[in-house]
């Protein structure tokens, strides 16, 4: 009577959630790193007023753009100011910047996208080519276009990034929920009982999340270059205030004069980028219960 | 076992049943699409008694699966009408709000569906799932609800359920997968139970199995089984009644010994010759000609004259229900003077 218990299950000891975690963290050395840095970057966010050598405004008119001495280990900005404190006092307002764009992109599309799935029908007709409207504008001119209706600086700049991520991920969660929706469970949850919210919530949302999850870790990358783009063009982060997108945009301006100012600022991004990426895969290969096992 | 459904239905308060636990009477389900109304299902009637397994048999397409979700009401509300009367422990069910039958599902009527393979939630372990069903259902602790998820994995003959219920359904057999579902299915304990083909995704020896354990859960716990199938030998083993449905009529009920012996409708008695025999080791397998006419071209009148043998001039006039005797039923004028080859002979 047990031949499929004997066949087809490997005996297995207790196996909580918790020690797959941990299993998953040791097999994933990317996962790890990714781990790790964006652990440290975080760190230096929140003690960057301890951290930090010099004060990020401090002007200094006498070491303007100097290489990297040992007093200045990334040297100097056009107006003297410790390049390292700056890149240090950036990280948290590039941070912030990249993870509230990415909230409120969340926010809004995931939900919107869930309905116009599950509905169907008219709404999802109307709504589709609304979004298709959205999505025809480039990206940076909506986001300017609304940052400029709700006033300038670095939170309603995001905002702004974040309503033009928004319908791009509802795009993605609609697309899901129409394949999720039409699956056996879903008809057999029905089946068991469970309501209208409880199936969108408990069995189509887990089910339609998976593409979301890595497009969240490439957005969080894509922010953080919008909110350079947005700080270039001084709608962001309003100076004398430090973020990675503005260093890197006054950098730009001294090319051929210092061309190593861009490095600090540039690869800051590149890794936390790419730290996002690394991080959104692993996720996406643990949250896979046919993957798990490799 | 009526004095259990008697004490049941005092529990729940609603008004006593009457003999049977569930009975249709005139189901009629029509689609809509670009072209209008078209009927699907044309006045089903059928009667499932406490503790009885009824088989409902029929090519695809012929209106089993249909009649499985219009009971639990299953079927999307756009573009579909629905009429007739579904009494289950006397309520009628095509009369309560979605609420209402939202507490039948999976507590009073319990569901397997066709394929294990893709009716589990690939991202809940299988303990998640059945203890959502209990959850959804009763009031009770987290812990309660995962203790009765192992008793319900032990009591489908799971080895080591303490084990099971934490994996995911990927890393189950499809033979497993079904044992799950059964438990899920059964698990609130629900007075019906309706299998729609079982066992159709699974290989012999583990339908056997299955069936095996569908009918002996039953038995024990007086459940009814509503059994729909293709499969005529698993009816012939396990049913006491059976109905011949097609397209979307019922085209014949009665004992299913009976029936077996000698069908008095010729598409039942089709099917029966078209069940393999180990004998005619040679012979090309007999089979009955033509298909089943889409709803869209159905015969005005018997539906399945094209397809007939027996086919006279007034058989092109629609076809009533017709008591052959008292347990029997057939949609066939002629079926006093036909004598039909049965499976037994």
């Amino acid at each position: 009577m047990s031949v499929d218990g004997v066949l087809g299950v490997p005996p297995r000891t207790t196996a909580t959630r918790r020690v797959n975690f941990w299993r998953w963290v040791r097999s994933d050395l990317r996962a790890v790193l990714s781990l790790g840095y964006l652990f440290i970057l975080i760190f230096v966010s929140v003690f960057a007023w301890k951290i930090a050598p010099y004060s990020p405004i401090e002007q200094n008119v006498t070491e303007l753009l100097m290489e990297p001495t040992w007093s200045h280990w990334l040297g100097t900005d056009d107006l003297g100011r410790d390049v390292l404190s700056r890149l240090i006092w950036g990280a948290p307002n590039s941070l912030y910047a990249a993870f509230l764009a990415v909230t409120v992109a969340i926010v809004l599309g995931v939900p919107l996208g869930l309905l116009i799935g599950f509905l169907g029908g008219w709404f999802d007709e109307l709504m589709s080519r609304f979004i298709d409207a959205l999505l025809s504008f480039p990206p940076i001119v909506l986001a300017i276009a609304v940052t400029g209706a709700l006033g300038i600086g670095l939170t309603n700049a995001m905002l702004s990034v974040g309503f033009v991520f928004a319908p791009v991920l509802a795009r993605i969660v609609r697309a899901q929920t129409l394949v999720v929706k039409s699956a056996l469970y879903v008809d057999a949850a029905r089946g068991f009982g469970a309501g209208t919210g409880h199936i969108i919530w408990r069995h189509i949302l887990p089910n339609a999340i998976q593409p979301v999850i890595v497009q969240v870790t490439l957005m969080l990358a894509i922010a953080l270059l919008a909110e350079a783009s947005l700080s270039f063009l001084s709608l962001g982060v309003q100076p004398p205030q430090a973020s990675w997108g503005g260093m890197l945009a006054r950098a730009y301006n001294y090319i051929e004069l210092a061309p190593a100012q861009m490095y600090a600022p540039g690869f800051a991004i590149l890794l936390t980028a790419l730290a996002f990426n690394a991080l959104g895969e692993s996720i996406l290969v643990a949250l896979d219960p046919t993957m798990k096992r490799r | 076992m009526s004095d259990a459904v008697a004490m049941a239905v005092e529990r729940a308060g609603v008004a006593p049943p009457g003999k049977a636990l569930l009975s249709i009477r005139d189901l009629c389900v029509s689609f809509r699409d670009d072209s209008g109304w078209t009927q699907v299902l044309n006045n089903v009637s059928l009667a499932v008694n406490p503790g009885e397994t009824v088989g409902i048999v029929g090519e695809s397409g012929c209106g089993k699966s249909l009649t499985a979700l219009s009971i639990l009401g299953l079927l999307q509300k756009r573009d579909v009408l629905r009429t007739g009367e579904i009494n289950f422990e006397g309520r009628d069910l095509a009369k309560l709000s979605e609420a209402e039958m939202r507490r039948v599902r999976g507590r009073h009527i319990g569901m397997i569906f066709q394929e294990p393979m893709s009716a589990l939630d690939p991202v809940f372990t299988v303990g998640d799932q059945i203890t959502e069903t209990v959850r959804t259902h009763f009031n009770v602790s987290r812990r309660e609800a995962n203790e009765r998820a192992v008793a319900a994995l032990a009591a489908v003959r799971i080895a080591s359920p303490q084990n099971v219920v934490s994996m995911y359904p990927m890393s189950l057999s499809g033979g497993m997968r079904q044992r799950v579902m059964i438990a899920m299915a059964l698990v609130c304990e629900p007075r019906l139970l309706i299998a729609d083909e079982p066992t159709t995704a699974l290989d012999v020896t583990i339908q056997a199995q299955i069936m095996d354990l569908l009918l002996d859960l039953g038995q024990r716990t007086g459940t009814a089984i509503l059994f729909i199938t293709h499969n005529l030998g698993l009816v012939a083993e396990s049913c006491t009644r059976m109905l011949t449905m097609y397209a979307g009529q019922v085209v014949e009920d009665g004992p299913v010994d009976k029936i077996l012996m000698q069908p008095k409708h010729p598409y039942t008695a089709g099917l029966l010759g078209s069940v393999p025999q180990p004998r005619q080791r040679k012979s090309l397998l007999p089979s009955i000609p033509g298909r089943v006419p889409s709803p869209h071209e159905m015969p005005s009148g018997c539906r399945f004259a094209p397809r007939c043998t027996y086919v006279q001039p007034p058989c092109l006039a629609p076809q009533a229900l017709l008591s052959a005797d008292a347990e029997r039923q057939v949609r066939c004028r002629r079926y006093d003077e036909l004598t039909l080859p049965g499976a037994i002979s």
